[in-house]
């Protein structure tokens, strides 16, 4: 390698404008005094392309240290704080407070074991992580952006040459962007460099993709869309069919359910019944005076056995009739409660009967219970949703109602008697 | 350039001079061809080696394909899992593939921090099997849910139902280790590939190479100022990678040690995880490194001085790993807590021994033959213990899976746990994801980080620049850290 004469190749026979310079050297020294030269003529486009990097070559070349790690740093606190904000978020935080965030977003109190919602030792891993990810992307993609990579189009990749960068061959180039590129001056100076070649790398004209690629490139962006549009489709449009059972989960399984058709029985049914005689545990309602108010088959003259008579049931049957019968009896059994009211005033029958007719009043406690459990005429049953010990609770209110409007004096004891005068 | 001249035994242990790395008649032209000519031999020149290897592992895939379907389409009952041992084989896999990563990891990251320059031979095919190996740990907590198809429910996702993961959870940080470690590891491995796809773009002669190489090299043009940054962002991925690695096992220990089982709940989990698992990775390494040195010709790169060296980590790490055995007997006896003794004797004589003993010969006895340097330089001889070593490991996290959760503290409730076909078929099938990733790799991509190489060998800086001669030439940073 000779430092006067270097070889000097025809020029690129590329069509297009001159990009750039390029000097080959052959060793790590040579290129070395070469960009040593270049920095100090003060040029500022150009660069040396090295298949390893070479130590101290950045330097000799008056690069400044890069900003990187300062986007890593920035990075790196990025993803703590999101490890911390997300798991305060998704675990700690209470949606009262942000009522106006939409629900799939929300986060809660989630309470595990009764330990505290937010315990910053057990947050550490998932913060560290996010950390550590966040500085990672910093440092791939902030190096990517800074170099400029992916870059679709380099002019260097015309010089057949350079592709020896990659192997053992070290470049520099010079770029005609440079204020201080001149065709002629900058090719006289590269000429001193001791370079073993110097080439001049031209652009390459742009080249049209093949017709094919188009039609298929057009073709895929269409088909591109259309699932995009049947999501849009079915987000907005209204459907009476179920939705699709994609995942089974065992919810359709081949058997027999409540209430179908069974061949299998002579009865056709798939729910069988209990065979005869079966008493479920406490089902077996032998006292019918207090089960069905029932004595020898006729309504009971009296209140059961196992019904203590208190200030107890009495509270409790008032506060069970307020609450279940009121609204068409009123408070005071009258037959105006606030339904009835309200069916006068809008010109509608109910024949709600009042307890102090007489006919009520010489209905037997039996029948009472009968009535409430059953229901009468057009009065609803309340056995379903009123238990049996309640609903003599409520007979026993009834009959103190139906009392009060029908004592005499001789039902109060002598010392009442004697205040009452 | 210069070179070292004549066969070398480069294992020799004179401090006076140093070592080449790289033996024979190289210079960075040979070192290019002979790296890349691999990952580019023509498809009809494939060696017919390539192909059976090739064949087998993907039909073994294929094995792995159909297990985990029949697991999907049957549920996990076709595993041997039970009520005790609601664990089984799919964790053990996960904890050892994730362990088999963690080698990669210390050659790309740890030891390119301590400035060990013999790790460029091996680090791009480290990394690659610390991805492989990621990749197939990753599938099994995937399967192991039982319902697949919610396998999201493991990520913080929005959703209409408002619904979070337990972030005290440590399955969720498990989560966010290994996931972060998969992206880490691959970016790492990426970056590293950069110079190297550029390498492989330009010397190819076919336009699909050229275009695939082409993208994936993304305009790599071996600038010095793109250089400046991609050292430093190699450096800081290095830094990164280092806490990292560490922590995923630590984390992965956590699985167990944050429970109150007896056997798993012990402190000493997080360090005992992280040196079995570089343990059992470089044993890994190992057990690839001996073949692929082998057949792909890279004798001369991959030296024996590579492998000794990786055979004394196999034995530091292996005798740490006995150590925490043998502390793990001793708190148990310490602590005074019947069940934790327990747990132990019944680990030692209990129905699991036969597992127990074969970790222990395999992990804690076969590697202490390496403290013989006839052994530590013999490749058949390691290539054993390596691959005792991979046997052992697996039966470590066997032993600390089965052992603690058939036997804990309510004897009515213990049951023995056996495996079935498709726990043994998963098992297989998952070597063979892993060799056939690999297999694919060693066919397509550079095994050995060219420019890395490069940057090391005798004369790369120059004679005079920065005033180092050539007989400081392997002292220079391969990627000058500390800038
Ligand atoms: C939806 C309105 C409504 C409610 C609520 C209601 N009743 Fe009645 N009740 C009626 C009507 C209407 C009649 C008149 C039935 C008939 O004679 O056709 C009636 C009749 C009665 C009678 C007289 C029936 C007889 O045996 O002669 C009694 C006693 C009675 N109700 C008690 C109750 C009690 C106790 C409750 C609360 C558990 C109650 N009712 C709740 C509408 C109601």
């Amino acid at each position: 390698m000779s430092h006067a004469s270097p070889k000097t190749v025809a020029v690129s026979t590329e069509p297009g404008a001159l990009a750039y310079y390029l000097l080959e050297f052959e060793t790590p020294d040579a290129i070395r005094s070469a960009a040593r030269r270049v920095n100090e003529a003060g040029w500022t486009r150009w660069d040396t392309h090295t298949p390893y990097p070479i130590h101290g070559l950045d330097a000799t070349m008056g690069v400044r240290p890069t900003v990187l790690p300062v986007i890593v740093f920035v990075c790196g606190c990025l993803g703590a704080l999101t490890g911390l904000a997300l798991q305060w978020w998704a675990n700690a935080s209470d949606p009262a407070n942000f009522k106006f965030i939409p629900t799939f977003l929300q986060g809660y109190h989630f309470l595990i074991s009764g330990k505290p919602y937010f315990s910053l030792p057990a947050n550490i891993p998932v913060i560290f992580e996010l950390t550590i990810l966040f500085s990672a992307f910093g440092a791939v993609f902030g190096m990517l952006g800074l170099n400029f990579l992916p870059d679709l189009y380099n002019a260097l990749f015309n010089s057949r040459r350079f592709a020896r960068v990659t192997d053992d061959r070290f470049f520099i180039s010079l770029d005609a962007r440079d204020p201080r590129f001149d065709e002629r001056k900058t090719r006289e100076f590269a000429e001193t460099l001791g370079a073993a070649v110097v080439e001049d790398v031209r652009h390459s004209p742009w080249t049209a993709p093949p017709q094919w690629m188009v039609h298929v490139g057009v073709v895929a962006s269409i088909v591109a869309l259309v699932p995009l549009a049947l999501i849009a489709r079915s987000w907005t449009a209204k459907s009476p069919l179920p939705r699709f059972h994609i995942v089974q989960d065992m919810d359709n399984q081949e058997r027999y359910k409540a209430q179908m058709e069974n061949p299998i029985f002579a009865d056709g049914r798939a729910t069988r019944l209990p065979a005869e005689g079966t008493v479920a545990i406490g089902e077996l309602y032998e006292d019918t005076h207090y089960w069905y108010g029932l004595v020898d088959g006729k309504p009971a003259e009296t209140m059961p056995e196992r019904v203590e008579l208190n200030e107890a049931l009495m509270e409790r049957g008032r506060k069970l009739f307020d609450i279940n019968c009121s609204a068409c009896h009123g408070y005071d059994g009258a037959a105006y409660g606030a339904i009835r009211v309200r069916a006068d005033a809008i010109g509608n029958v109910l024949a709600v009967r009042s307890f102090y007719e007489r006919s009520v009043m010489e209905k037997s406690v039996g029948h009472l219970f009968n009535t409430i459990t059953n229901g009468f005429q057009t009065m609803p049953a309340y056995g379903h949703r009123v238990s049996t010990e309640d609903r003599w609770a409520i007979v026993a209110y009834v009959r103190a109602l139906q009392r009060s409007r029908s004592a005499s004096v001789d039902d109060l004891t002598t010392e009442e008697r004697a205040r009452l005068r | 350039m210069a070179s070292i001249v004549g066969e070398v035994d480069n294992t020799m242990q004179d401090p006076r001079r140093r070592a080449p790395l790289v033996t024979g008649q190289h210079d960075a032209a040979s070192i290019t061809r002979s790296v890349a000519s691999i990952a580019e031999i023509p498809v009809d020149q494939t060696p017919l080696g390539w192909y059976v290897g090739f064949g087998i592992s993907a039909t073994i895939t294929a094995i792995l394909g159909f297990a985990v379907f029949w697991l999907l389409f049957n549920g996990v009952g076709v595993w041997g899992v039970n009520n005790p041992a609601g664990w089984g084989f799919a964790i053990i896999n996960f904890v050892f593939w994730v362990g088999i990563g963690h080698a990669g990891t210390l050659i790309s990251a740890i030891l390119f921090l301590f400035r060990q320059h013999w790790r460029t031979a091996i680090n791009r095919f480290a990394e690659a099997m610390t991805i492989f190996a990621v990749i197939c740990a990753g599938l099994f907590p995937g399967i192991h849910i039982g319902r697949v198809w919610l396998a999201f429910y493991l990520f913080p996702i929005p959703n209409q139902m408002a619904m979070w993961p337990n972030f005290r959870s440590p399955l969720l940080w498990d989560v966010f280790a290994v996931g972060t470690y998969f992206t880490v590891s691959l970016l790492f491995w990426y970056v590293g590939l950069i110079p190297d796809l550029a390498t492989l773009r330009d010397r190819a002669t076919n336009k699909w190479r050229k275009l695939i190489y082409g993208a994936l090299a993304m305009g790599w043009t071996g600038s010095m100022r793109h250089w400046h940054r991609y050292e430093r962002a190699y450096l800081i991925l290095a830094a990164l990678a280092t806490p990292l690695v560490l922590s995923v096992h630590s984390v992965v220990s956590f699985d167990f040690a944050i429970a109150q089982l007896p056997g798993w709940h012990t402190t000493i989990f997080p360090p005992y995880f992280v040196a079995g698992a570089i343990f059992s990775g470089f044993g890994m390494v190992v057990t690839l490194a001996v073949p692929a040195r082998q057949w792909c010709g890279l004798k001369h790169i991959i030296t024996l001085r590579h492998l000794e060296n990786m055979n004394k980590v196999i034995l530091a790490t292996g005798s740490m790993v006995g150590y925490a055995y043998a502390m793990e007997f001793f708190i148990a006896w310490y602590s005074g807590n019947s069940y934790e003794q327990f747990a132990f004797i019944n680990r030692a004589m209990g129905p699991y021994a036969w597992a127990y003993w074969t970790m222990v010969s395999c992990n804690v006895i076969s590697p202490q033959l390496f403290w013989f340097k006839a052994i530590r330089t013999s490749v058949p001889a390691m290539f054993i213990v390596s691959i005792f070593v991979n046997i052992g490991m697996w039966f470590e996290r066997f032993v600390i899976v089965i052992t603690s959760l058939t036997q804990d503290f309510l004897p009515s409730s213990w049951d023995y746990y056996t495996p079935t076909a498709f726990d043994w078929l998963t098992l297989l099938g998952s070597f063979g994801l892993f060799f056939t990733l690999f297999l694919l790799f060693c066919r397509f991509l550079p095994m050995v980080a060219i420019a890395e190489v490069k940057a090391i060998m005798p004369g790369a800086h120059g004679a005079h620049g920065h005033g180092h001669g050539d007989e400081h030439a392997e002292h220079a940073p391969a990627m000058e850290a500390a800038r």
